[in-house]
């Protein structure tokens, strides 16, 4: 059998950091390749280079048999290679036909292009209106828009980044019968992830990278778990402690809460209830685009909600701002980083005062002291091993682990009654992600109630005491975590959507 | 290929460098215009920038505009850059400006021709209310029906002009000046006068309120929350809203602190320097504190310094006029020069120029 | 009656007409997610390249030609600072109307009150003489029509060729874009060349059709209205199209009751087009689902590609 794609010595270097080291492998028609790594191993940056993005210092590829060397993606997809972002190039405002027009050469009309739309989304199990606009979709419908995208150029080699990190277990089963159907017909598959179970349910064969370089190669069906974690990682990560413990008092509780959402595309969120105890984990699971950014904004008083609907122990705090629920001791860690939880540009000491000032008496009469705020922007880089020059960097100069490191960190040397943090470790290091989770720990051993919001299963289900997950703006009830199957899960991410659809 | 590269910390050399360089490269094009005008470009140069401090013979009278013509520019831009650090886009200060002349003026010409030493403050007091007012118009409407304050804060400045029109050729016009437009004399007058405090400077209240404005200006953006509000809204408007900065308090704020100063220049104007209300004492401060604002970096000093420079072009430019026949309208095209360059230059503080083959932009 | 509703409606027509063609071409540029503040810069700047050019020439045509010049001169300048030079695009607006202020002034000193050459009408006379439809349908310059013809190519072009396709995706998310392999700064800068185009020749209608005179900043606040047309018509070009005519009715409208001495105060007339654009502004902003949906997403942004 001939490789479809041969890479050999494969190198790229960015200012400070080699992305990638002399990398080779090859794959054959119709097989599903796994490229497996942890975040900033040079999965992404080696995909970049097969897809056109990024050209290589050195090194060469061949497509079947014949050089390789895309100068732009438009190049890589005439030779037959599409990529599935794990970010969706997508446009919110047009919709799914117009999507799908973008990503081709040469289109066909806007009715053809309908047309097949429909037929290829059949074929491959993967329904879909072409007509709606794509803000309205949901993550998994999004993912569809652009596989189909792909498919309608007929690739032979399809790479895939991340896929199911936005998808529930049941979407992830109806994408892995869509490869497997591609994969049977001819096409290859280059399957980028760090989930080891996924890797050696789906994929035939395995390329392990760790910083910037191939440490190994696998079949994964015939190796364990534990293994590739081992190649992977390079050495056992130490996991969380989580001592037993009695729940306390009902910190915090929510009752029908619903709020309309700020931006066009966003969700409302439904008649949520739930409620915190002190020293508990709640953990929130649920696809990205289902009402988390509404649900923290809710909390964090961004949005002002109904008194009553948010009860911090027994005080209606629903209709209170952001520095009003952090005085009373309700702190909040929102996803997006640079933005939102922090000011891109502006130094670390000057992003310490954006939460801390009330409680840690960073001001007098709304004069900022400095020298105090310095100090706490010290403590947090020191507590929490934040990798950084010192604190007058420019927290968008930290690397992604550094500043969820150093946002969580200035949230938790506040001493939060309640912390609600969300996707605590999205493109977090695993080293980083585990001290993370670690610290959350023991922010609920000292008494605190933690919620956390997050896609990743495992995560929430390694530190929640209970579960609830959230759908379309709805959240279930939480169960208790321990014993939680992962088809039960799945039933509780879906669920809520298939009550709404049936009464709709 | 070259490339921009986006630096981790802006580089302090050229935050400060950029201005200082843009000056020189709009000297060199400003030349060039003026040499395709058929002028002598390097006497063109000499006369706006160096004889009214100077030269013998005009640095008597120049000097002292300097101060008078820098006062307002500065005490506008002040209040403008703490809404543009905050993303608050009040281009309408030419509008606030001449209301709060108008405002002012009503009041002490209401009061003619008494010269009861409350009515001075009194004018201040209207002025101030009146630029409030009339930046209040898009800061309300901003805030609580969405509509974009660039437009109506500058649609605003026609309907000052109209009302300016209307004053000095109708209700504020001087009943015994034989039917010509314009109001009585405010400066000639004890009681509604802002005059020169030191003889010979061009010192007058409204440069001290604009030495004030500066100071105040840079204890707030350093030192206060509030200026770090500004910054934060400015620069991460989520960020702020997490930080429980309330966006509309500060749209309101901003807006209304730059109305206030803007129309404390009116009447700091017409009380003074420009003497009454007439229907063209308006000279486009407004327009050119924005030139003010940006080429001081919307930093307080940096206002200051500006102004300075932004008036010598003024004087110079009139000298010019008068010594070399150089048109009014060059000098107005010379200062929006000045912006290109600043503009131009400022990618340098942010991004460093690579250069990269092949690559892939 | 005061005012005759048939010439009234010709009025407007031509007074709606620079605006008219400023707006699409601002509607263009912010379709593509830039916001150029400068479209009273590259207005005025047309309208002294078009004065001056038709009064030597001789030629009304070379006259609008060299107006879209003039508007064009600018608009690159705005494209090299805001696309290469990734500058404010608030600021560099800014700077491109104070600056068009100023050279367009000393462009045009000494051609106040310069003889221009007459303007070609399509249409033949006898046209015109039909009552009612004839002065309203048939009496104007061939720039009207030209106008017109503009608004259904923009509106053809943006929602039925795959270059509308792409010009409004990258106004919707440039990053996306970038990564599908589109040439954001590319399209970006010719959307912008388009937009000074427009709003040059709108420039040059002004003073060499509608005024037939050369007076400084004789666009008096044009562009800002053109600007504020673009929201008001929430980015649509037919929208557009019917915003210029109401604000044109109205100012042909304010004109005519000033010269008819009605008990009306000038000041409040002179100010009326001004307030009623202001509070059909307020109006079209505060419904916040359309204006949310309509507006380009990335309107203003700076693109810069990294990786």
């Amino acid at each position: 059998m001939t490789a479809l794609l041969e890479i050999e010595g494969l190198c790229k270097a960015y200012p400070g950091v080699v992305a990638n080291d002399d990398i080779f492998f090859s794959i054959a028609p119709g097989e599903i390749h796994a490229l497996l790594g942890e975040n900033g191993a040079g999965k992404s940056t080696l995909v970049k280079m097969i897809y056109g993005l990024v050209k290589p210092d050195r090194g060469t590829m061949r497509l079947r048999g014949a050089a390789y060397a895309p100068g732009a993606p438009r190049a890589a997809r005439a030779a037959g290679v599409a990529m599935v972002f794990q970010h969706f190039s997508l446009f919110e405002a047009l919709s799914v036909a117009e999507n799908i027009a973008l990503g081709m050469e040469d289109p066909p009309k806007s009715r053809d292009l309908a047309q097949r739309i429909t037929t290829v989304s059949q074929t491959y199990g993967l329904p879909l209106d072409p007509h709606r606009l794509v803000g309205d979709l949901s993550a998994g419908e999004r993912q569809r828009v652009e596989i189909i995208r792909c498919l309608l150029q007929d690739p032979k080699l399809l790479i895939m980044d991340e896929p199911t990190s936005v998808l529930t277990p049941q979407e992830v089963e109806i994408l892995f019968h869509t490869l497997r159907k591609l994969a049977a017909e001819g096409t290859a598959i280059l399957y980028i992830s760090h989930k080891l179970e996924e890797i050696r349910t789906l994929c035939d064969a395995a390329t392990i990278l760790r910083l910037g370089r191939k440490v190994g190669a696998c079949t994964p069906r015939e190796v364990t778990a534990a293994h590739m974690a081992e190649l992977m990682v390079g050495k056992s990560l130490s996991q969380p402690a989580r001592p037993d413990h009695d729940p306390g008092a009902v910190l915090l509780e929510v009752r029908a809460l619903s709020a309309t959402p700020a931006n066009p595309f966003g969700t409302a969120l439904r008649d949520i209830a739930f409620l915190v105890r002190e020293g508990e984990v709640l953990g929130i699971g649920g696809v990205a685009g289902n009402g988390q950014d509404e649900l923290l904004a809710a909390l964090s008083g961004e949005t002002r909600v109904a008194p009553d609907a948010i009860m911090f122990k027994q005080q209606g705090i629903g209709a209170l701002g952001p520095n009003a629920r952090r005085a009373l001791g309700l702190l909040c860690a929102p996803e997006e980083r640079l933005g939102h939880a922090a000011a891109p540009e502006m130094s670390l000491t000057e992003n310490a005062l954006l939460t801390g000032r009330l409680r840690q008496g960073l001001d007098r009469h709304g004069f900022v002291d400095w020298a105090r705020t310095r100090a706490f922007a010290n403590r947090i880089i020191s507590r929490f091993d934040v990798r950084t020059p010192g604190p007058w960097v420019a927290a968008r100069a930290l690397s992604g682990g550094n500043l969820q490191k150093f946002v969580i960190g200035r949230e938790i040397l506040q001493e939060p009654m309640v912390l609600v943090v969300n996707q605590p470790t999205w493109g977090v290091d695993a080293s980083a992600a585990a001290a993370i989770r670690q610290a959350l720990l023991d922010l609920a051993q000292g008494g605190a109630a933690v919620i956390v919001i997050s896609q990743d299963l495992d995560e929430l289900l390694e530190i929640s005491d209970r579960f609830c997950a959230l759908s379309e703006g709805r959240l279930s009830a939480p169960r208790p975590a321990r014993g939680l199957s992962m088809e039960e899960i799945g039933l509780m991410l879906g669920g809520a959507h298939d009550m709404h659809e049936a009464v709709a | 290929m070259i490339v921009l590269e986006k630096r981790p910390q802006p580089a302090q050399a050229w935050v400060i460098g950029g201005p200082v360089l843009a000056v020189l490269l709009t000297m060199i094009a400003g030349g060039a215009m003026f040499a395709a005008l058929g002028k002598d470009p390097v006497e063109a140069i000499r006369i706006i920038f160096w004889d009214p401090l100077f030269s013998e013979q005009f640095a008597g009278y120049s000097r002292p505009q300097l101060l008078v013509k820098a006062g307002p520019l500065i005490l506008i831009a002040i209040g403008l850059s703490l809404g543009f650090r905050a993303g608050i886009w009040n281009i309408g200060a030419e509008g606030q400006y001449i209301v709060g002349a108008l405002c002012g003026a009503a009041f002490g010409l209401a009061f003619w021709p008494s010269t009861h030493p409350l009515i001075f403050p009194g004018m201040l007091v209207a002025g101030l209310t009146g630029g409030v007012l009339w930046a209040m118009i898009p800061a309300l409407l901003r805030v609580y029906a969405r509509t974009n304050e660039i437009l109506v804060s500058l649609l605003l400045v026609y309907v000052a002009e109209a009302m300016l029109a209307s004053a000095a050729t109708g209700w504020l016009r001087n009943p015994e000046g034989s039917g010509f437009p314009g109001s009585r004399n405010l400066a000639r007058h004890a009681g509604t006068d802002n005059p020169e405090l030191i003889a010979g400077t061009g010192m007058h209240l409204g440069v001290v309120a604009a030495f004030v404005a500066v100071i105040a200006a840079h204890v707030i953006m350093t030192r206060h929350i509030l200026g770090y509000q500004i910054r934060l809204a400015g620069q991460a408007p989520r960020a702020a809203g997490f930080g429980g900065v309330n966006a509309g308090r500060l749209v309101i704020l901003c807006m209304g602190v730059s109305g206030a100063l803007a129309g404390a220049a009116g009447l700091f104007e017409v009380a003074g320097p420009a003497g009454r209300i007439s229907i063209d004492f308006n000279v486009g401060y407004g327009f050119t504190a924005i030139i003010v604002a940006f080429l001081g970096r919307l930093n307080p000093i940096g206002i200051l310094l500006a102004g300075l420079l932004m008036a010598l072009t003024f004087i110079g430019g009139e000298l010019a006029q008068l010594m070399l026949g150089i048109p009014a309208p060059a000098i107005q095209a010379f200062q929006g020069m000045l912006l290109f360059f600043l503009l131009a230059l400022d990618v340098m503080a942010n991004y460093r120029i690579r250069r990269k083959r092949g690559a892939l932009a | 009656m005061i005012v005759d509703p048939v010439t009234l409606i010709v009025a407007l027509i031509t007074v709606a007409t620079p605006i008219l063609l400023a707006a699409i071409g601002e509607l263009v540029v912010e379709k593509a997610g830039v916001l150029n503040l400068g479209v009273e810069g590259m207005m005025i700047m047309g309208a002294v390249c078009g004065f001056v050019v038709a009064h030597h020439s001789g030629s009304a045509f070379l006259g609008f030609v060299a107006g879209m010049g003039g508007g064009i001169a600018l608009a690159f300048l705005f494209a090299i600072l805001t696309q290469i030079l990734l500058a404010n695009q608030v600021a560099s607006g800014l700077a491109l109307t104070l600056f068009g202020l100023g050279l367009a002034a000393l462009i045009g000193v000494g051609y106040g009150g310069l003889a221009l050459p007459a303007v070609f009408r399509p249409f033949p006379d006898a046209l015109h003489d039909i009552p009612v439809a004839g002065p309203i349908l048939f009496s104007h310059s061939v720039l009207v029509y030209v106008a017109l013809i503009l608004v259904a190519a923009v509106w053809y072009g943006l929602t039925r060729t795959r270059i509308g396709l792409v010009l409004r995706a990258v106004g919707e998310n440039h990053d996306a874009a970038h990564a599908l392999g589109y040439k954001v700064v590319r399209i970006r800068i010719a959307a912008i060349l388009f937009g000074g185009a427009c709003a040059g020749l709108g420039g040059a209608f002004l003073s060499v059709v509608r005024v037939q005179n050369w007076l400084e900043a004789m666009t008096a606040g044009a562009g800002w209205i053109a600007l504020a047309l673009v929201v008001f018509a929430s980015w649509k070009p037919w929208r557009v199209l019917l915003g210029a005519w109401l604000f044109g009715g109205i100012a042909a409208l304010q004109l005519r009751l000033q010269a008819a001495e009605v008990g009306v105060p000038v000041a409040l007339l002179d100010a009326s087009p001004y307030l009623i654009t202001i509070i059909v502004l307020v109006i079209i902003s505060s419904d916040r689902s359309r204006a949310a949906l309509n507006a380009p997403a990335m309107l203003g942004r700076i693109f810069h590609a990294s990786g």
